[in-house]
């Protein structure tokens, strides 16, 4: 099988996954990552997103053999030692969670539309995030999270 | 009552850490180790079949698989409210997705292949797919031994036939009141069946020890429900069955009651020392997990010339699916609640839920309310023009009151309907000019809908919470109410913390573990903040009482003159002599000896009074502890070239008894109203004779941050519940009730087209409209 070396959340990895399997399975499974969510599989609900590259991608669709040199950031990459990341605590602020099982899955989306686009629209936050399935806050505080880091506490922008 | 120190702020909630970091768990998250076997499930493809034979010999030749069951090896029988299905299917498939045979291996993918080489040998039979048409039938029955199912004392089974339940209501004389109507409209509506679509796909895990322990890990609203039913089924002691439920991925009634938790306990009997888990995946949460009841509903409502409602008779068929053990209640629900949140002194209702060869019918956010006034609230549209009276006015002149006998006979207290009418009136300026289209080929309108709901639930559902003071004087609340989104931690948090004196910071709930929280009957029917929120009010004031018996003595000033604020204790008449919390939490040591102890705190609550109602009549005092009233307005703008609608903005007014925690209580209306928004224009689970014509999230669509509509909500106070903590009521289901029938009577004002069988998808609004649009060329023509 092939060896594939990447960088999770700036930690090397060396795996030997088999050719069917997915990036969620081996950060699921061999990682112990779990805060990527498996919620259909089929990369229609956006609960599995995570930064490939610097870009969003549903973990789910993307097979682990072809991650050679890939960097890969989860959502226990945000933050440090020092704290929350800015949108973490923004989504803690806004009340932008309930269940909690979209929620790393939206806040990656929201860190990736923020590095293309650091004063999106709200419109342009409703695009971007719509692939992203929530069924519990009807997205207004989803939305308002983004949109507050987004206008770097002056309102927004 | 005015806001305290915990009570009526936005809290911030006490998982959202966990959720914001990864590190909240779920139950497919936790690693179990090499110890763990994946479970897979073969289900029916058919309908309705005879099972006739099965063989697993090849598939237990697959390497890795250790285990397989079939309904033979657990056939009894068990349900919530009718015991009336097995674990795994015995003899007889009555839908496609049932059951019917496990597989335990080491891998997942060794127990799909075993799956698929479980031979089972079917015979078709013919089946019911409409609720209406099984009603009657007695040739095609889905349950021959409906009369011997054990069931609850309020549920009525009618014994060869098809109907699981039927609930009679019988008030007046709904002849002599329509005879005296001035307008008469009577209607049939729709409801198709929906599915919750929680993102989290239901988990079960299980581990059997060798000192003969099951515990099973679940994604569950109910542990004790889950306890309770496999601990009857299996004949376990409730000291060898341990449910523990870590976070919970959205419930919305769809993971109540047992889900998918008994499937892996014969596996895991068979292999101790192992975690058989079991996760579905997203189609089989479509096709094997709860759905909404489908519903028909034939509606005829008369008022006179005076505006006021004069009669009503309903004919209610919910399409409870294969098995009704849970669905049973919410025909009884549907029935009780029939006449909608009006006064209408003659009522004849007759609500059954049928058995189908459809899902499982189970409780969704609302529990029949959002399916009953679908139609309910159209007619009340529908009259209100005939009489040429406005549709608010209408409404606000039949709105139930307090003390207004309800169609069940009894009296409503609290009924502040009107409250909300008027709110959402004042906010959203019903009556004004009509705001231009956004485009020539574009119509708006504005539509209104109201609803009540009651927590629907056996007479005696229970709570209870123990407290738990530490040495420093923080708290631990053990509670087995489920956090599953809605906010229970923190708002149950903030009750202990106002009544007991500390801050909210220092008070935790803790997740549910049934060897060591204590009961719970569920998390359903909004009733937590209320029914566990009086447990954990009581324990409070238990932990209270026995703090304040230690401090008298230290401080030597009588219990009654002493208060507890910010976790110090000090007499009213000279606050700067405090105690800390902390420092009597376990006792005290006095120079004649140690008194008092550690602070333990129990609370208990079932709510009084609440009373049966007759079989023959429905009629009865007060079938639950409170009804909570809301109205919704919803704007729209309808596109005349596709009949696609766009709902521009919701408008909605609550009236609550007291908010907890703003915030929260507030996510629960938005996502109420986004949720009846995609059962409104989207949700159908498209059925074709029992199977299945979309499973997945492409073909069957739910709302993204696109439909978000503008919404403005209002949450009132006006009456405080007299049994509530602190006066709530509950708030969770009533947000998604008006929405769908507030949206149609705003795409009627729009383009005066009604739709009376939901979803309102483009192409039914576009066919309406040019149907709606012939009609009128050739009435022009006519001389």
């Amino acid at each position: 099988m092939k060896t594939v070396t990447l960088t999770v959340n700036n930690r090397p990895h060396t795996l030997t996954p088999s050719p069917e399997r997915t990036l969620l399975d081996v950060l699921r499974e061999d990682l112990g990552l779990t805060g990527a969510k498996r919620g259909c599989d089929a990369g229609e609900c956006g609960a599995c997103t995570v930064l490939l590259n610097g870009k969003p991608v549903n973990s789910c669709l993307v097979l682990a053999v072809e991650l050679s040199g890939a960097a890969v950031v989860t959502i226990e990459g945000l933050g440090g030692p020092d704290g929350l990341d800015r949108l973490q605590q923004s989504f803690i602020d806004n009340f932008a969670l309930q269940c909690g099982y979209c929620t790393p899955g939206m806040i990656l989306m929201g860190k990736a539309l923020l590095m293309q686009n650091p004063h999106p629209t709200e419109a342009e936050v409703k695009e971007f995030i719509s692939g992203n399935l929530c069924r519990c806050t009807g997205y207004e505080n989803i939305v308002k999270a983004i949109m507050a880091v987004a206008g770097g506490g002056e309102g927004n922008g | 009552m005015a806001d305290g120190k915990a009570i009526g702020r936005s809290v911030p909630r006490q998982d959202a850490v966990d959720k914001v970091t990864g590190a909240a768990q779920f139950v497919d998250d936790i690693q179990f180790g090499p110890t763990l076997l994946h479970a897979k499930i073969l289900r029916s493809p058919h309908p309705h079949a005879r099972i006739v034979a099965i063989d697993t010999a090849a598939a237990m030749a697959v390497p890795g698989v250790r285990a397989i069951v079939t309904g033979k090896d657990c056939p009894q029988y068990l349900g919530l409210y009718l015991a009336d299905r097995t674990v795994y299917a015995v003899d007889r498939v009555r839908f496609v997705g049932e059951p019917v045979a496990g597989v335990a291996a080491d891998s997942a993918a060794a127990a799909t292949e075993a799956i698929g080489k479980i031979v089972v040998a079917y015979e078709p039979l013919p089946g019911i797919f409409d609720p209406v048409a099984g009603a009657g039938n007695k040739d095609v029955l889905l349950h021959e031994n409906l009369g011997t199912y054990r069931c609850a004392p309020f549920i009525y089974p009618v014994p060869g036939t098809n109907i699981a339940n039927r609930f009679r209501l019988r008030k007046g004389d709904t002849d002599k009141g329509f005879a005296a109507a001035a307008a008469v409209v009577e209607n049939t509506y729709t409801v198709p069946h929906i599915q919750h679509s929680q993102l989290e796909p239901h988990a079960a895990a299980a581990n059997f020890d060798r000192a003969g322990k099951l515990t099973l890990w679940s994604s569950s609203q109910s542990p004790n429900a889950v306890r309770k039913l496999i601990a009857t089924a299996f004949g376990l002691p409730m000291t060898k069955l341990r449910v523990i439920t870590p976070y919970v991925g959205g419930g919305f009634g769809g993971k109540a009651g047992l889900t998918c938790e008994a499937l892996v306990v014969p596996l895991a009997l068979r292999l101790p020392g192992h975690h058989v888990k079991l996760t579905l995946t997203r189609e089989e949460v479509f096709r094997g997990t709860f759905v909404r009841q489908g519903l028909v509903a034939r509606l005829k409502t008369g008022a006179g010339g005076d505006g006021r409602l004069a009669a009503m008779e309903a004919e209610l068929f919910w399409d409870g699916g294969a098995y009704a053990e849970y669905g049973v209640n919410i025909a009884r629900s549907g029935g009780y609640c029939s006449s909608g949140p009006y006064e209408i002194p003659n009522i004849k209702t007759d609500s059954c839920c049928v058995y189908t060869n459809h899902p499982v019918g189970g409780p969704m956010r609302g529990f029949g309310m959002p399916e009953i006034h679908w139609g309910i609230e159209q007619q009340m549209d529908m009259l209100a023009e005939k009489l040429g009276l406005d549709p608010l006015a209408f409404r606000r002149l039949n709105a139930l009151r307090d003390g207004s006998p309800a169609a069940f006979g009894g009296p409503m207290s609290g009924a502040t309907l009107v409250d909300t009418i008027d709110a959402v009136a004042a906010r959203c300026g019903w009556g004004g000019p009509k705001p231009p289209a956004s485009g020539a080929r574009k119509a708006r309108g504005r539509g209104l809908a109201c609803m009540f709901k009651a927590p629907s639930m056996p007479p005696d559902a229970q709570s209870s919470a123990v407290l738990k003071l530490n040495e420093d004087g923080t708290v631990h609340i053990l509670t087995t109410a489920m956090e599953i989104g809605q906010g229970s931690l923190t708002a149950l948090a903030q009750i202990a913390a106002e009544e007991l004196g500390v801050p909210v910071a220092d008070v935790v709930v803790t997740l549910p573990d049934t060897d060591y929280t204590p009961y719970e009957w569920q998390t359903v029917a909004s009733r937590i903040s209320y029914s566990a929120g009086n447990a954990v009010l009581a324990a409070a004031r238990d932990a209270k009482a026995q703090l304040l018996a230690v401090a008298a003595q230290v401080l030597a000033v009588p219990a009654t003159e002493l208060a507890i604020e910010d976790g110090r204790i000090f007499p009213r008449t000279d606050p700067a002599r405090a105690l800390a919390v902390s420092a009597i939490a376990m006792g005290c040591l006095l120079p004649g000896g140690a008194i008092g102890g550690p602070v333990v705190g129990r609370g208990a609550f079932v709510p009084a009074g609440i009373t049966g109602l007759d079989r023959e009549t429905g009629q009865g005092e007060r079938p639950a502890p409170f009804w909570t009233y809301g109205t919704q307005v919803a704007d729209v703008e309808v596109d005349l070239r596709t009949g696609a609608i766009t709902v521009l903005k919701v408008t909605a007014a609550y009236e609550v008894g007291k908010v907890i925690n703003p915030a929260l209580a507030i996510g629960q209306v938005q996502g109420g109203i986004v949720q009846g928004l995609g059962a409104a224009l989207y949700e159908r689970l498209a059925l074709a004779e029992g199977k299945y014509l979309n499973s997945d999230f492409v073909d069957y669509k739910i709302p993204t941050a696109t439909d978000t509509p503008q919404m403005d909500i209002v949450l009132l106070e006006t009456s405080p519940q007299a049994d509530g903590p602190f006066g709530v009521k509950g708030i969770a289901e009533p947000t998604m009730v008006p929405t769908a029938p507030a949206i149609a009577n705003a795409v009627y004002d729009a383009i005066g087209v009604r739709i009376r069988d939901l979803p309102l998808s483009a192409e039914k609004v576009l066919a309406a409209l040019k149907s709606k649009q012939a009609g009128e060329k050739f009435v022009r023509r006519a001389p």
